[in-house]
């Protein structure tokens, strides 16, 4: 299986850019699928970048966060070449991993 | 009221500019001339819109209107076409049980080719699509066909584009009697009013593009097809030329036809033609 | 796997939810020890998430309330093109930024996200979220301890809750 996560993270000078991009529903728990039912929510509570083994930003996210969601930060630091590692977790316990190379 | 009006006597000014078209077309009524019509088709988007670059056709209603260009770009830095891309290109990559690939059915393996599709295939005598191509392809070797409107065809189709961005659409028409009916018809099907709303493709799309219907900014037709697939905000998914196709026949409450039968075959045939010289942008990212 | 949602666990999420507004009116009594509900803290706030209008939202997430500051820079659009993906943006030239919240105000629970910004983190989120209506987005950043916010009215012809 592919990874759920893309991550774009580029260094310019002290600062390296990252962004995001998730794959997941989102779903809210307030739409209705084509039988009428409600869809379960379903969402990412927690997404967390991690830099030298310290957290460098964390999300906490609420079902309002767009389907497939993104997001975009900059921390200081960082060098070209060196790891930055993003996880979430969902609301039912699913989650995924991803370690990707600072451009 | 004042909105009102102003929506009537809008179509009313457009109708008449089609109304003119049309009648200087009745004098080269019994000639298909696809030359002519490209040309008249590009000037009236050039002159409608004097301040729309003209590849930036190819980029929807985003040429249109600042403030969603805005949020296009933003979009467009982590677009939201990114896992379909991926897919297709992975799909594209895998051999059939058989150990070809869709790059055996292509020219050029099937990269940078886009702006070749439709074209007119002269044995059998019909416009012959990327999305039928695809299929076919798969059908050939033993594989069993995708739907037309979107999973794995819009990330075929999505990868396909990708790599053919920014080259220009080059459609061709053989000089064959079939050919020249396939884009008439094609036309046609594009003018003529249908369905309860009593629409036309031309009615949004040619007469009234960069307005809102309901909520929605509408796209100019010229280029409409560059942008496919697209994914679109609205559907939270990706969707193909066919898709489009269907979800325009019935959200004008006209009935739509089967994906990549003749007819829609003729229109992307048609539309595609018109949009010759303007770059491949898709896959696209839509309201 | 994934299988934790039923009928129970639901109905209990919901109690809890009211166990921690109570808490939280309990909180406003001078001599009630407030709970740390500050946003650096590392739980998920999840009764911050349940809290329906922005205020109570603010409240529980971080225990007082914001002024606006023009030091906040919030970036939205003044059309959303769809409701279910809008562009938000918050910048600010504020110092000791620890985090940035987003709140819808009449989305059905106002609160969309929260960001933990660390030491040697820059201020300044970009996200994409979903509102079910012309309403206020409201930013808010957490400096120093205090809280300063922005607001910004977006229009939303096509609703992000629905089909």
């Amino acid at each position: 299986m592919a990874s759920t996560i893309r991550v774009r993270a580029t260094s310019n000078g002290d600062i390296t850019e990252v962004q995001a991009l998730i794959q997941h529903p989102m779903d809210s728990g307030f739409v209705k699928d084509s039988k009428g039912e409600l869809i379960p929510a379903h969402f990412i509570q927690e997404l967390k970048f991690e830099y030298n083994g310290k957290d460098v930003f964390v999300a906490d996210w609420g079902p309002a966060v767009s389907k497939d969601p993104y997001v975009k930060f900059s921390f200081k630091g960082a060098k070209k070449g060196d790891d930055l590692k993003i996880s979430w977790v969902d609301n039912k316990g699913a989650s995924d991993t991803t370690t990707a190379k600072i451009s | 009221m004042k909105a009102r009006s102003a929506i009537l006597f809008g179509s009313a000014l457009a109708a008449l500019v089609v109304g003119a078209l049309a009648s200087t077309h009745v004098t080269a009524a019994d000639k298909v001339d696809p030359a002519a019509d490209i040309k008249a088709f590009q000037n009236f988007f050039f002159q409608k819109f004097p301040n729309v670059k003209h590849e930036d056709f190819a980029n929807g209603p985003y040429s249109m209107n600042e403030d969603m260009k805005r949020q296009w770009q933003e979009k467009e830095e982590f677009p939201p076409y990114e896992f379909a891309l991926d897919a297709g290109k992975e799909m594209f990559a895998t051999p059939f049980k058989n150990g070809k690939t869709y790059a055996d059915c292509f020219p050029d393996g099937g990269i940078g080719i886009r702006q070749n599709y439709p074209y007119f295939d002269e044995k059998e005598g019909k416009v012959v699509t990327l999305e039928l191509a695809l299929n076919r392809c798969r059908e050939a070797n033993g594989e069993a066909p995708y739907s037309y409107v979107k999973d794995e065809m819009a990330s075929l189709t999505a990868y396909m584009a990708y790599t053919s961005r920014g080259k220009l659409m080059d459609i061709k028409i053989p000089d064959d009697p079939r050919a020249l009916a396939a884009f008439e018809n094609g036309k046609r099907y594009f003018y003529t009013r249908r369905g309860q709303m009593n629409f036309s493709c031309a009615s949004c799309h040619v007469q009234s593009p960069g307005e809102r219907i309901r909520a929605e900014v509408l796209a100019p037709a010229l280029g409409i097809l560059n942008a496919m697939p697209i994914y679109r905000s609205e559907w939270s998914s990706m969707g193909t030329t066919s898709r489009r196709f269907v979800t325009c026949n019935s959200q004008t409450r006209a009935v739509p036809l089967e994906p990549q039968s003749d007819e829609y075959r003729d229109v992307e045939y048609f539309l595609s033609y018109v949009a010759n010289g303007l770059p491949i942008s898709g896959p696209g990212a839509r309201p | 796997m994934t299988t934790i949602t039923g009928p129970l666990a639901t109905r209990r999420l919901i109690l809890q939810g009211a166990a921690s507004v109570a808490l939280i009116g309990l909180g406003n009594l001078p001599f009630a020890a407030q709970p740390a509900r500050a946003a650096a803290n590392d739980k998920y706030p999840e009764e911050a998430f349940k809290q329906k209008s922005e205020a109570d939202a603010i409240k529980a997430l971080y225990g007082k309330t914001a002024e606006p500051s023009d030091k906040v820079k919030l970036d939205a659009p003044e059309i959303a093109e769809n409701g279910g993906v809008v562009p938000i943006a918050v910048t600010t030239t504020l110092d000791k930024v620890t985090s940035i919240s987003f709140f819808v105000a009449e989305n059905p629970n106002a609160l969309a996200a929260s960001y933990k910004i660390p030491d040697g983190t820059v201020p300044s989120v970009s996200n994409r979220l979903k509102m079910a209506k012309t309403t206020n987005v409201v930013a808010i950043v957490e400096a120093d301890g205090k809280l300063y916010s922005a607001t910004k009215e977006v229009k939303v012809t096509v609703g992000g809750c629905g089909g």
